[in-house]
This record gives structure tokens, C-alpha cells and sequence, in this order.
């Protein structure tokens, strides 16, 4: 029996509250009619015996304490599926807004998705050449990981972001089981323009599901957006058996529309606001790439954050870190030097790695040259603060080699072009040469062996 | 009529009104889906419980049932081998039962009834019992025997004894009576509820080392069997590769390895380099030995709170059997937000950073789970807590760092800056430390040479005074320092390359015996001192650093396999011959 509930008891923000409600489940969605004949739709996040709590998506404006009539629907929120889903574009919700029609569903599925077994999960370790120096030799991608782009406002992370999509060899993907899911929050219309472009001057868009929220979008949608488009990508792995792309950009625009919601819902604030659950909350997005077995589908996860006031430390990185398995990281100065891509090697990091590189994968070489590569230049980054002490004329002969090796390592190893593919012994040589720049008894870890085949000092 | 059904439902916590007879920390079943849910507050109007699945789809009206006891785990053979998850449910099991992802309300029993155990039985009829003393005894795997143990609660004559055979978990093999009268059946399993520690005979003083065969913590940092640590560090500086190497490589009999909180992925990683690893001491997989708990970060938040008492709980039952248990919770500060997060949705008054106020006395209960022991039946068994804690941005002075510093003994802090420099393990020598130095020193200097201690003290302090040469070389360089002064950095540099830092990708750096860990310090230490005869002698230094000794002991690590430790003796000759040969 449907019933209709007239009127709300309370509105704050975007959350109603509704007395008398009978037979109400936990985060069912409802849809709430204006008299204008408008429809809306909520989630029940609160239930109080029959007072609930409802979350409106598209927000309150407008609604008022009598104006409305809600209808239980019956279920949780569920993103409509089927393989013609490729190629589409929604909204924040999920719902088609490509003026091509509604989604004819072969299955839907809560939103919310249910944990993966950690006894179901494959161990990832087979590598994505993505032909980008930086990330292939020294934080790989893996199949199946989740690897986010720590970046700032004005910052190249969407560049980096198409020339991963674009250039990306993940094995065991053909032109017809890799797919790309691209899920906007709170971007702007001409941020998500260049990457339909984007997509389409690479000849993938026809391989993309793309849902935007775009930064005028309704806030509470954008908590949603993740969500579905993790949906998406879970059914076209998991039961499609495809190799699913997720670029989520960006999450720290999800994460201020938790924090508004939170906020509005009189939640004990956490650190800077954000609510105390933002952890879990995280994961319960970013744990939803990986491989399970039995299926040979895969998710990979590249989120792109903008780190507010670059800063490392802010909640939303720092939370993210401890979930995503490494970073990329973006460096504002070597931006400003002219350097594309902008990846800070030190801080960057692919936990995955070690186990999809060297033989068999990549080189035997791999993971000696990439520890190598990174304490030298941990030892560039010494030098120069000390010679902007003492000046770079003082400075020691090793450490004015090392200064030169730096400069060396930043405009050939990290610079590289936006349309520039490098394949990954291309890039291991490049390594190689930079590091035969510096006296062989400086590269303490690689063994002998290695370095009579590959140093040429 | 159903009695008590939901009322309220915010997240994971939901309430029922007008409840008179539930138990504080009582489990119960809630919905009709039978979820696992605990009892976490009474007034005379709502009693609030906390749901350990997700709580979608829950309606007021759904019943409520207790089940009259508090949240406990079954004990018994099975355990090693197996994975949990937060709540003692076999993961293996709901695979079956449920496929890849997990499902909710998941009715599988923790441990496997139908499997046969080969037991044999070690009391007789007319024997007295008390809680704590065995009764019969199993190969749970190859190398570790599985010993039943009466409860503690529980102490009598024996009436009846089944002969020794092949019994599944809820057979009864034994017969007690107490001193009441009442008969009760001793089977292969007993429940324990997990918030409660173990009772024990009494504790002994922590005097023997937890060899780990990692160079930076047994020389250095060395915990004691029964003892905590706490391994803070930012993300990507290796906590989770630290307790995977403390995990494969300690010297204790038993490993319960917890995943709280963290990524699935890695968990994945464990299972799967666990079997293939085997036992250097055995010659089995690692997995014969060890139980995997694993709550990971997308699991629902109030079983990763349950998910370390579970652990500890599992840890105390093997330790009374006689077992040398080692604990690894990755990571703590997730469970300290699981309480968090639980405490805002029962709208408590926060303390710092969002933290309950209690937060400080539950760190505490935890890490006083640890100790060696004296068990009831009279073995010695011990816990080892490793704990590690990710604070927040970074900053060791948040609350659970700093909190969990005071109830530990051990701290090895990892450093970013270290980590960055792929100088792995990244623990930092200077703010690590470690209290147990005059528990086991003791031990030290009766197993492996009296030689030890002395070069550990050497080499700390030459660290030390590296760190305040490196304050004046950051401000003008190395070159203006004298040469006895840059003798000390470079013999730092070598302590750092050559010593502290370990390759855990290596097949004979991973793990390194104690008498290699001396024979090294004492070669390094050997270069120091004649090298310092050579700047005594004013001979400049670059002559000294031409003789390619610097470079040869950085590699000693691999160029030494453990297995061959009389080469330490060339290393020794080849430095006094060059040395005297510019002398």
C-alpha cells in the first residue's frame, strides 16, 4: 500500500524531518512531490520510532512545512545497470542526461555495494604501462590498485589524468573489455568538457560512462556520485569481465558536501569539521577497486584530490593515504619551473609495486634502479638546502655532483611531453644514464652485478 | 507479539524502548536477518546497541533477541590457518556461503564442526581438575600442538574419560564433576567473552628478548617477549612492512596478525605470502602458525572495534596453553576512530580531537593484555603487543600516539623523511626508544656475548653525535669539520647504509641471526677504531676513504651470507692490513 505523508515537521538544510511515518527501513530512498508537481528524492538517514530523518538530494529549496507529499519507495538507492551503459552520460544520481533515454536495466544494485571478501581478492600484480617516466619506473601503477593524484587548484592533475587514460597498456585489455568510468563531483562544466574532449580526440569516449556533478550541481548528490559510479564499474568488472578506469575527480569536493551533510544533521565534527566517520566513509569508496577471483574483470581506481592549500597533512589527503595504496604527488614548484608532468618523486609512492615489477613484469633491474633513483634524489634535495645556506660555489665536489644530477633527473626524467609515450625500458635506460652521471661508489643500492652491466660512468 | 523491537536506527547504533532485561555488553541478534549486534547502553527508557553489519534496510519493529551472554568467541582447534573477520566469523566460510562479497547475517560457525581432530586424552577418571590444566591434547597443525584446556571458571573430579580417537569440535571427550555435584562436558572448544582477559597463575618479569632478526630492533630497540611496542608513522612509511616482517620473522611460537581498519588488498598480500613462506625453524608455512583477523577498512566499523579484543582474545588462549604468542594490530589508531565514530553517534561529549574521553583507559586495558606469564597450568606462555599507529597528518602528538606512548614500552617511530630516502626500515634512531633494555640485557650477555651491549651503547652514541655534527654540516657544509669529525660521519654513514638499513627483499637480509648482527657491529666499529689511529696520525682522511673499505662494509649485509659468519674474520684482517699498510 503506497501512502503519501503530507507536509514535513522540520526542515534544516538539506534534511526534512517527517512525523508518523510507519514501516520505514533504514536509508530507503523516498520521493517527495512538490505542489508544483516537481519530484524530488530523499535517502532516510535518521529513524526515531515514526519520525524520520530524511536527506534531500536535490536540496530544500523551496520546499515548506506543508507544501510536500513523500512516498516510501520501498528499496535503498540503486543505480540501474545494463552493458549499453557504456558510452553514456549521467548525472550525479546516475540518471541519464545525454538525451538518449532512460537506462533499460537488466539489474540494479545498491549503490552502497557490499564489502569485498578479503579472502575473494586476487593479490594485484600485473603492471599498467601508462608511458609516463615517473609513474612507470618509480610508483607503477598495478591493475586493480587504487593510486590517487594528490594535486592543488591549478595544478596539471586532469592533464596527467587524460594522458593516463589515453596512453594506459593494461594487460589482458582489449579495445573491447577496457572500459573508463569517469565520475565529476563538483567540477566545472568546462573542467568536464576538456575531458570529453579529451576522451574523444584519443578515440575512447565510446568507452566512457561519464557522470557529472558539476559545481552548481546539488551538494548532496555529489555524496552519491562515487557511489554509482563505483556500481558501474563493479558490474562491468565483475560480472562483464572488463578492465574499468575510475577517475574520480574530485574528492575534496565530496568530501566538503559529507561535511555540509554532516554538519546539517548536528554530527560531532571531527578534525576541521569533517565529520568522525570521513575514514570509513573513504574506504567504504576507495575499497571498492581490486580483482576478486574468478573473474578476470578489474578496477583501478585514479581519484584525483586537490589538496587545500597544498597541504599534505589536511584531513582528506592525509585519511586518503592511509586507505589508497601510495600517491602520486604533484609538486607546485616544479610546475612553476615549467616541468609537465609536475610529480614529486619523493613523497609519491606505489605500495603495490614491488610485486608487479622486475622480471617476468618489467626488468630485473626495476626495483634496485627506482631505490636508487629515489636516494639520490633525496640526497639532491639535501644538497640544495644546503647550498642555499652556504651558496652552491661552497658546496663539496659530490655534492655539486649531485646538484647537477638533479637538474639533469628533473628536466629529462620527469619532464617529459603531454603527447610523449615512453615505454618502460626507455625509461629504466633514461634512469640508467642519469645515474651513470654520479660516481659509481655513490649508488649504494644496487649490487655489483647490475652495475657492471648497466652503469656507464 | 514480538517483546523488544527496534525503535531508533542512526547508523550502526539503533535503540529499543522500554527494554528491562538486557545485560550491558550483552550480543544480540537484531532484524530478521539475525545481524550481531552488542549491548553498549541502558537508561529506564532506551537501551542502545551497537550493530557489528551494515544496518541498510532495517525497519522499526524488527525484532530484538538477547542471547544472555556477552560478546564472546569460541576457542578451540581450527583457528590456526584460518582468517576472520572482526567478530570471529570464518571468511573462508562465508566465501562459500555467499561468494565474493559479503552478505549480512551470515549464520556460519567459527570454527569447523565437522572436521575430525586425532585426539588423545591425558587425564583419567578420578583425576582433579582446575580450571586451566589440560585434558587433552591435538595436532591443530604439524608443528603446533593444539592443548584443551579446562575453563577457567570450571575445576573438579573427572568422572569419565573418552578413549583417545578421532572427535569433532562439540564431542565431549571428558566428563567433570564439580564440587556441587553437576557433571559438565569437557568437548574440543570452550567460549570466552572477548572484553575480559584471561585469568592467570601470576606474571613474570619480561627478561627475554622477541628476536625479530631485524637489525635496527634487536640491537638497537629490542622488545622483550610479553612486552608492547608501538610503531607510529605517517602513510607510505612502512608500518604495514614492518609488522609483515615482525610477523614472518619473530621468534614466538604462535602469530595472531590483526587487519583493523586496513586495506583489503593487503590482506590479500599476507594470505597469500603467509602460505607460501615457510618456517625457517620448521620447514612449514607460516601459516601453520598464525591466525589472520581481518576487519578491513570498508567493513562495517563496529566489528573493527570488536576486531582487536577479538585478537588479544585468541592471543591469551594460545599463551595459556604454554605458547609464545606475538600480537600485530595494524592499525590501533583505526580502532581508536572505530570508538570514535561509534561515541558520536551515541552524541557523548567529545575530549580531544573527537576522541571519547575514554579513549586513554581502553588503550590501556589493551596493551595490559600483554605480559609473559605464569599460566594456570603451570607453563610459561607470553604476549607480545606490536601495535601500530597512524596519526593523523603525521603528528605524533595526536592522542593515540600519544596515549598509546605511555602504556608502551617500546616505541619505534617511523620517519617520513627517512621513508622518502627509501631507507626502509624507516625508523628514526633518535626518537625511537626502547625501556627494556635492562630486562634483557641481561640475557644478551649470557646468549650471544657480553661483546653485544657494549657495541650497541658505541654505536648509539656515535649516531648521536653524527646527528649534532649534521646540525652544524646543514649550516656550513662537511668540508670545514675536522678530519676525527668527518671520521664520525662517514662511520655513521655506514652504520646507517650498512647496518640499519635492511632489504627485506632479500633472501638473506630479510632476516638476520643475532651473531651476525654482532659480527657486523663489531667490524664496523673495528674500521672506527683503527681509522681513528690513522687521523691520530693526521694522514687526511680521502687517503683513508680511497682504500675502498667504506664502500666494502656498506655491502657486508649481502656479500656475507648468514650462513658463513667466519668471514667476519677476512673483513677484520683485510682492514688491519690496509690500515697498517698506510700507517
Amino acid at each position: 500500500m503506497l501512502i503519501d505523508y503530507v507536509g514535513v515537521k522540520e526542515i534544516n538544510g538539506s534534511l526534512i524531518v517527517i512525523d508518523g511515518v510507519k514501516g520505514v527501513s533504514n536509508e530507503e530512498i523516498v520521493d517527495i512531490r512538490l505542489d508544483d508537481g516537481t519530484v524530488r528524492q530523499g535517502r532516510v538517514v535518521q529513524i526515531e520510532g515514526e519520525r524520520i530523518v530524511v536527506q534531500v538530494f536535490e536540496g530544500t529549496r523551496n520546499i515548506s512545512l506543508v507544501n510536500t507529499k513523500t512516498r516510501l519507495t520501498g528499496h535503498p538507492m540503486e543505480q540501474a545497470l545494463s552493458p549499453e551503459i557504456i558510452g553514456r552520460v549521467l548525472d550525479g544520481a546516475g540518471r541519464p542526461i545525454d538525451g538518449l533515454g532512460d537506462i533499460f536495466p537488466l539489474k540494479k544494485m545498491n549503490i552502497n555495494g557490499t564489502p569485498i571478501n578479503p579472502v575473494s581478492r586476487v593479490y594485484p600484480t600485473n603492471y599498467i604501462n601508462t608511458g609516463i617516466s615517473t609513474i612507470d619506473t618509480l610508483m607503477t601503477l598495478i591493475r586493480g590498485q587504487k593510486l590517487p593524484i594528490f594535486s592543488g587548484s591549478g595544478m596539471k592533475h586532469n592533464d596527467l589524468a587524460v594522458q593516463i587514460v589515453r596512453q594506459a597498456k593494461i594487460s589482458g585489455a582489449t579495445e573491447d573489455n577496457f572500459c573508463v568510468v569517469f565520475a565529476a563531483m563538483g567540477v566545472q562544466k568546462d573542467v568536464a568538457e576538456y575531458f570529453r574532449k579529451s576522451f574523444e580526440d584519443s578515440g575512447v569516449l565510446s568507452h566512457v560512462v561519464m557522470l557529472l556533478n558539476l559545481s552548481n550541481d546539488p551538494i548532496i548528490e555529489r555524496t552519491l556520485t562515487p557511489r554509482c559510479a563505483l556500481t558501474i564499474a563493479e558490474y562491468l568488472a565483475f560480472e562483464l569481465d572488463m578492465h574499468v578506469l575510475v577517475i574520480m575527480t574530485d574528492i575534496t569536493s565530496y568530501a566538503e558536501a559529507l561535511r555540509e551533510f554532516s554538519s546539517s544533521k548536528g554530527e560531532i565534527p571531527g578534525r576541521k569539521g569533517y565529520p568522525g566517520y570521513l575514514y570509513s566513509d573513504l574506504a567504504s569508496l576507495y575499497e571498492r577497486a581490486g580483482m576478486i577471483k574468478g573473474h578476470s574483470g578489474s578496477v583501478t581506481q585514479i581519484p584525483i584530490l586537490t589538496m587545500p592549500n597544498d597541504d599534505i597533512t589536511h584531513p582528506i589527503p592525509d585519511l586518503t593515504g592511509y586507505i589508497t595504496e601510495g600517491q602520486i604527488t604533484l609538486d607546485r614548484t616544479l610546475q612553476g619551473q615549467g616541468y609537465y608532468p609536475p610529480v614529486s618523486v619523493l613523497p609519491s609512492l606505489s605500495r603495490l609495486m614491488k610485486d608487479g615489477i622486475g622480471e617476468g613484469f618489467t626488468r630485473a633491474d626495476h626495483q634496485p634502479l627506482a631505490n636508487q633513483l629515489f636516494a639520490s634524489y633525496a640526497k639532491v634535495i639535501d644538497a640544495r638546502s644546503l647550498a642555499s645556506v652556504i651558496g652552491e660555489e661552497e658546496l663539496s665536489p659530490i655534492d655539486k655532483k649531485y646538484i647537477e644530477f638533479g637538474k639533469l633527473f628533473e628536466t629529462r626524467f620527469i619532464n617529459q611531453g603531454f603527447y610523449e609515450n615512453r615505454d618502460i625500458s626507455e625509461s629504466l635506460d633514461l634512469g640508467w644514464e642519469l645515474l651513470s652521471t654520479l660516481p659509481r661508489n655513490e649508488l649504494d643500492r644496487i649490487d655489483d652485478e647490475l652495475l657492471d652491466k648497466y652503469y656507464k660512468g | 507479539m514480538e517483546k523488544n523491537v527496534i525503535f531508533g536506527i542512526n547508523g550502526p547504533v539503533i535503540t529499543v524502548k522500554g527494554s528491562t532485561e538486557f545485560k550491558m555488553m550483552e550480543m544480540v541478534h537484531v532484524g530478521r536477518e539475525n545481524l550481531v549486534g552488542e549491548i553498549i547502553g541502558i537508561t529506564d527508557e532506551f537501551t542502545t546497541i551497537q550493530v557489528y553489519e551494515e544496518t541498510t534496510g532495517l525497519r522499526p519493529g524488527d525484532p530484538v533477541t538477547g542471547t544472555g551472554n556477552p560478546m564472546n568467541v569460541l576457542l578451540g582447534p581450527g583457528i590456526l590457518d584460518n582468517i576472520f573477520d572482526g567478530i570471529e566469523r570464518p571468511l573462508k566460510a562465508i566465501e562459500e556461503e555467499s561468494g565474493a562479497f559479503i552478505s549480512r547475517g551470515s549464520q556460519v560457525n567459527s570454527l569447523d564442526d565437522k572436521k575430525k581432530w586425532n585426539v588423545s586424552v591425558k587425564v583419567k577418571a578420578g583425576d582433579k581438575l582446575s580450571g586451566g590444566q589440560i585434558y587433552a591434547v591435538l595436532p591443530e597443525t604439524e608443528i603446533i600442538e593444539h592443548r584443551l584446556m579446562v575453563p577457567p571458571a570450571l575445576s573438579g573430579e573427572v568422572v569419565e574419560v573418552k578413549p583417545d580417537g578421532e572427535y569433532t569440535l562439540f564431542d565431549t571427550v571428558a566428563v567433570i564433576k564439580d564440587d556441587l555435584g553437576v557433571e559438565h562436558n569437557l568437548t574440543l572448544c570452550q567460549k570466552w567473552p572477548i572484553r575480559t582477559s584471561r585469568p592467570i597463575a601470576e606474571r613474570l618479569s619480561t627478561n627475554i628478548p622477541l628476536i625479530t632478526g631485524q637489525r635496527v630492533i634487536d640491537t638497537m630497540f629490542p622488545i622483550a617477549k610479553g612486552g608492547a611496542a608501538a610503531i607510529p608513522g605517517g602513510f607510505g612509511t612502512g608500518k604495514t612492512m614492518t609488522q609483515h616482517q615482525l610477523a614472518k620473522w619473530c621468534d614466538a611460537d604462535i602469530i595472531v596478525y590483526v587487519g583493523c581498519g586496513e586495506r583489503g588488498n593487503e590482506m590479500s598480500q599476507v594470505l597469500e605470502e603467509f602460505s607460501e613462506l615457510v618456517d625457517p625453524k620448521s620447514g612449514r608455512p607460516m601459516t601453520d602458525r598464525t591466525v589472520l583477523i581481518a576487519n578491513t577498512s570498508n567493513m562495517p566499523v563496529a566489528a573493527r572495534e570488536a576486531s582487536i579484543y577479538t585478537g588479544i582474545t585468541l592471543a591469551e588462549y594460545y599463551r595459556d596453553m604454554g605458547y609464545d604468542v606475538a600480537i600485530m594490530a595494524d592499525s590501533t589508531s583505526r580502532w581508536a576512530e572505530a570508538l570514535r565514530e561509534i561515541s558520536g553517534r551515541l552524541e557523548e561529549m567529545p575530549a580531544e580531537e573527537g576522541f571519547p574521553a575514554y579513549l586513554p583507559s581502553r588503550l590501556a586495558e589493551f596493551y595490559e593484555r600483554a605480559g609473559r606469564v605464569k599460566t594456570l597450568c603451570d607453563c610459561n606462555g607470553s604476549v607480545t603487543i606490536i601495535g601500530a599507529v597512524s596519526p593523523q597528518g603525521s603528528d605524533f602528538s595526536e592522542p593515540v600516539t600519544q596515549n598509546t606512548k605511555r602504556f608502551t614500552r617500546c616505541f619505534w617511530a617511523l620517519d617520513k623523511s627517512l621513508a622518502y630516502a627509501r631507507h626502509y626500515p624507516a625508523i628514526n634512531w633518535m626518537d625511537s626508544y626502547s625501556e627494556y633494555f635492562n630486562d634483557i640485557d641481561p640475557w644478551f650477555n649470557e646468549n650471544i656475548g657480553p661483546e653485544f651491549v657494549e657495541y650497541r651503547t658505541r654505536i648509539s652514541a656515535l649516531l648521536q653525535e653524527e646527528s649534532s655534527l649534521m646540525e652544524i654540516v646543514k649550516l656550513i657544509g662537511a668540508d670545514v669539520l675536522p678530519d676525527d669529525q668527518k671520521l664520525i660521519i662517514e662511520i655513521a654513514r655506514i652504520i646507517r647504509v650498512g647496518f640499519l638499513q635492511q632489504n627485506a627483499f632479500h633472501s638473506d637480509d630479510t632476516y638476520v641471526p643475532l651473531e651476525k648482527q654482532m659480527n657486523m657491529m663489531k667490524v664496523i666499529l673495528h674500521l672506527y677504531d683503527r681509522s681513528k689511529e690513522v687521523v691520530a696520525k693526521e694522514i687526511p682522511i680521502s687517503k683513508l676513504l680511497s682504500l675502498g673499505l667504506f664502500e666494502k662494509l656498506n655491502k657486508m649485509k649481502y656479500d656475507i651470507p648468514n650462513s658463513k659468519p667466519e668471514m667476519f674474520a677476512d673483513y677484520i684482517r683485510e682492514i688491519d692490513e690496509k690500515i697498517n699498510r698506510i700507517l
